[in-house]
């Protein structure tokens, strides 16, 4: 298993995280259903506004997944920050995971990384309480067909 | 008509994989154990000491049943109810 997203979504990811620390950042990289290809950065808003917590407002939890339908797409990365703890899931994070398809992405902002020292990014697949580490593989940009050739088997199997 | 029922990718075991299944009842309550009579097991993971879970949103035509009366929230035929897992976690422990 292997992530595999582009540099600009990446560094947005951590860009983030930074901005919000000492509070956990938290957001969705949606793509085209069956594409595991993370093409489409939103950042949520924190509404527990927490350095040990992090929640989706419930009102932009179901706009997120109305608009993800609507646009055929689904949550390939969820992402969060954890601000003194390392980048691997709490015991709060394998309860609450319900998106048994999307890597986890788990960046730490700890030990200054917040002023723009190393970020620690590593991205897991959470399913029914078991976690496994994956690969993360950071490419330019994706191959120019890897999301119209989603999309076109998205149409075929309308 | 029946009452919409859209179901989360985690639960769809429950649902043979459908996205959506339909409905009845006059109460979000009612709703519930329609549902669990035809889906048996899904009742367990909406609800916990018969109280909504916490980390499981509910919407009753776009409304969080939190603000609407909870589980005696009414619902009827041509209504839409939305279930969605939290997205939620974190460093703290405890949940």
């Amino acid at each position: 298993m292997v992530l595999t997203i582009d540099r600009a979504t990446h560094d947005a990811i951590i860009a983030h995280a930074r901005r919000d620390h000492p509070d956990e950042a938290c957001g969705v990289v949606a793509g085209p259903i069956g594409s595991d290809v993370p093409a489409r950065f939103i950042p949520m808003l924190n509404a527990a506004m927490s350095p040990t917590f992090y929640e989706f407002d419930s009102g932009d939890l179901l706009k997120l997944y109305r608009e993800m339908d609507d646009r055929d797409e689904e949550p390939v990365v969820v992402y969060h920050s954890h601000t003194s703890t390392e980048a691997y899931p709490s015991r709060t994070d394998i309860n609450l995971a319900g998106e048994p398809g999307a890597h986890y992405v788990l960046v730490s902002t700890r030990d200054g990384a917040d002023q723009g020292g190393p970020v620690d990014f590593r991205s897991y697949r959470i399913v029914d309480g078991e976690v496994t580490e994956e690969e993360v593989r950071v490419v330019d940009s994706y191959a120019d067909d890897a999301i119209t050739d989603a999309a076109t088997q998205q149409k075929a199997e309308h | 008509m029946a009452i919409e029922v859209r179901i989360p990718t985690i639960l769809r075991p429950y649902t043979g994989g459908e996205r959506a299944v339909e409905g009845s009842g006059a109460t979000v309550t009612e709703l519930i154990d329609k549902l669990e009579v035809e889906h048996p097991g899904i009742k367990e993971r909406l609800l916990e000491n018969g109280e909504a879970r916490r980390f499981v949103n509910i919407y009753v035509n776009d409304e969080d049943i939190r603000f609407t009366g909870g589980l005696d929230t009414a619902v009827a035929d041509g209504d839409t109810v939305v279930i969605l897992p939290a997205v939620a976690g974190g460093a703290v422990s405890g949940f």
